[in-house]
């Protein structure tokens, strides 16, 4: 019975509208854009920094970042500017010592990165030599398509393998057999024992692993191609001296990451007078892409929250103009015996479904507004639930605080004076 | 007090407020409506039976004296209780008909029942039949621009019957509406009458009015002249 008495309410409510069809659609459009927009935004943003949050949680959240960096000019002294020999970086100690320094680090993966030519018959391609150890894949956890990882006794036996990733290995092996080829990695020779897959999209700056890279053990790197590189800078070349180029440190939890990060900082400073390397810590990251996010919607909240509150003003407006117009409606119906109450829910139900279908509409205009953008730019859009239950609630909140004054103005008014009214 | 009295007035006041002047509507009145009676309310604009209406129609209170309707003090009830009378006790018919544009006929008729919290069904069976009664059931679906001014009223009728209360207020039933259609109305009234219902009419036309068995003059918001029909 209160359901049947509910849907006669709304029938009416929606009478009453349906007989203004051009202004009831005016009037809620406030509502549909408002709703509309704090969708796509929200989508927009999500998609975002989901991409942005992706990347970051690739370099694994446990992860400690260590690179070596090139130091900048004025850090060396006037002597070594003329010095044709660059050295700098991390060294093979470092990895050591950071592995016994600290009771959190789990384990540690060294990678001595070299940019080489292979070769495949008539195919060429730069590879990104990795040289390094197990840990590599246990660290940067990514699935093998086909085959093995680099194992202990590929270094203990000074094995000329290596692992390709996807990318490089389709460039290079093409259909051709894969585990078990040999290719030809700057004049010498390595037998393919894994690949690693890869994403299609090029990572991020900050992902240790690069779509051409091939791994290789480290000892083996070091005993082909030495610790020494030529490097061609501004016309002349300069032969760097690098011991390692990356170390990524695993830590055993989330939560000591950072201090953990630290202390290798402050250890590693004492050995390294120079500033040649970098600490990066990807969970600082995420909690800065998080802290952005969080920003981001707040300063989104509001700036939705103002269209929706001009679409809600939009709707009072309009329900004022109503109440005028059908005072004499008002005093027939309080004349036959209809309660205060009952004139307030009357014209509430009329506010409540204008927004509401007005939050439907622009949750439907905010759903195809991010799908538009990633059909015609390719931006990556989540439509969050959280979203669109907000806003259609946000619309009836809208509905019901907006409509409240007009309905008690109407409810308000003297029978007799409304019955007079023309 | 004899139990076959509808409405009671005993010496009601009603004084409004206007600026800085206190004016009179309603400076003594006092009236007995017995049950199943029919009267005419008449006089000149100003003269208080507007007022009268309102007063017996629950939609004022009056600023002393008391009111009982059906042996019931209603002189200072709250809104919603006023409201409840309206609803349970009187069916209002206007001059210009005010039904309520966007409902349909039978709409309109339901209205009350609407009110009153009756499930659909019920209110739209009963809707029918008043619209029987007032001979317009081909009309039902029709809005009320419509249908002419008689027809109009004839669902106003049906309106104020339709939760059957004892006491019909006409105020001016006949005013926007041709002598012809007029007395059609009238007629409609007259045999409501004989059904048992109270009718209390207000005009200011003798011809309307000697239709009624009782008749109250009012002049300067006191009853001047009653003229009561004793069967």
């Amino acid at each position: 019975m209160r359901n049947s008495k509910f849907m006669r309410n709304f029938k009416l409510g929606l009478k009453d509208l349906l007989l203004h069809k051009g202004r009831s659609i005016l009037t809620s459009l406030g509502v549909v854009f408002g709703v509309g927009s704090v969708i796509a935004m929200l989508s927009v943003g999500e998609g975002a920094s989901e991409q942005a949050m992706d990347h970051i949680r690739r370099l694994g959240s446990n992860n400690i970042l260590i690179s070596s960096v090139r130091p900048s000019d004025d850090s060396k002294s006037g002597a070594e500017k003329n010095t044709r020999l660059n050295i700098y970086g991390l060294l093979y100690n470092d990895e050591l010592r950071i592995k016994q320094s600290n009771i959190h680090v789990v384990q540690t993966a060294p990678a001595k990165i070299i940019k080489k030519l292979s070769r495949l018959g008539e195919k060429k391609l730069e590879l990104r030599v990795v040289g390094t150890t197990p840990t590599w894949f246990e660290v940067v956890k990514r699935p093998f398509i086909v085959g093995r990882q680099i194992m202990q006794t590929d270094l203990d036996n000074h094995s000329a393998v290596c692992v390709l990733t996807e990318h490089g290995a389709r460039k290079m092996l093409a259909t051709e057999n894969t585990i078990g080829q040999t290719i030809t990695i700057g004049g010498d020779v390595f037998e393919v024992i894994g690949i690693l897959s890869s994403d299609e999209a090029e990572g991020a700056m900050q992902t240790p692993d690069q779509r051409t890279d091939a791994y290789i053990p480290i000892n083996v790197c070091r005993a082909v191609w030495g610790e020494s590189v030529f490097q061609r800078s501004s016309g002349s070349f300069l032969l760097e001296r690098v011991e390692l180029h990356k170390i990524i440190v695993e830590v055993d939890d989330m939560d000591h990451v950072e201090e953990t990060a630290e202390s290798i900082n402050a250890m590693l400073s004492r050995f390294h007078k120079k500033e040649d390397y970098h600490v990066n810590i990807p969970l600082t990251l995420l909690r800065q892409a998080e802290a952005t996010k969080k920003t981001f919607n707040i300063v989104l909240g509001s700036i939705a929250g103002i269209s929706l509150l001009v679409g809600g003003i939009g709707i009072m407006n309009i329900m004022l103009a109503s109440v005028t117009e059908r005072t004499r409606e008002i005093g027939v119906r309080r004349a036959i015996g209809a309660k205060r109450s009952q004139i307030i829910m009357q014209f509430l139900v009329e506010t409540v479904v204008l927004s509401g279908l007005g939050g439907i509409v622009g949750i439907l205009v905010g759903i195809s507004i991010p799908w538009a953008i990633t059909k015609l730019t390719g931006m990556p859009t989540i439509v969050p639930m959280y979203s669109i239950v907000l806003s259609l609630g946000i619309s009836m909140t809208i509905g019901i605080v907006f409509g409240i004054y007009p309905a008690m103005r109407a409810a308000n008014l003297d029978p007799i004076e409304a019955l007079r009214h023309e | 007090m004899p139990e076959n009295n509808l409405i009671v007035l005993k010496n009601i006041h009603k004084t409004y407020q206007m600026g800085q002047e206190q004016v009179h509507a309603l400076a003594g009145v006092s009236i007995k409506v017995p049950k199943g009676s029919f009267w005419a309310i008449m006089g000149a604009s100003g003269s208080g039976k507007s007022t009268m209406m309102n007063l017996m129609g629950c939609l004022d209170r009056p600023t002393s004296g008391t009111y009982h309707l059906n042996n019931r003090d209603v002189s200072q009830l709250d809104d919603d209780e006023l409201s409840d009378i309206r609803l349970q006790n009187i069916g209002f018919i206007f001059q210009s008909f005010n039904l309520i544009p966007q409902l349909t006929v039978l709409e309109n008729i339901e209205l009350p029942m609407f009110y009153q919290g009756h499930e659909p069904d019920k209110c739209s069976e009963r809707a029918r039949e008043m619209v029987e009664l007032v001979g317009l059931t081909d009309r039902l679906k029709h809005r009320p621009t419509e249908l002419s001014g008689g027809q109009q009223q004839r669902v106003a009728i049906a309106r104020s019957l339709v939760n059957d209360p004892p006491l019909i207020l006409a105020d001016e039933p006949t005013g926007n509406l041709d002598t012809a259609t007029g007395e059609q109305i009238l007629d409609i009234l007259i045999d409501l009458n004989k059904k048992g219902k109270t009718i209390i009419m207000i005009t200011h036309e003798d011809d309307v009015a000697k239709h009624a068995p009782n008749r109250i003059h009012m002049i300067d918001g006191r009853i001047a002249e009653r003229e009561v029909y004793i069967a």
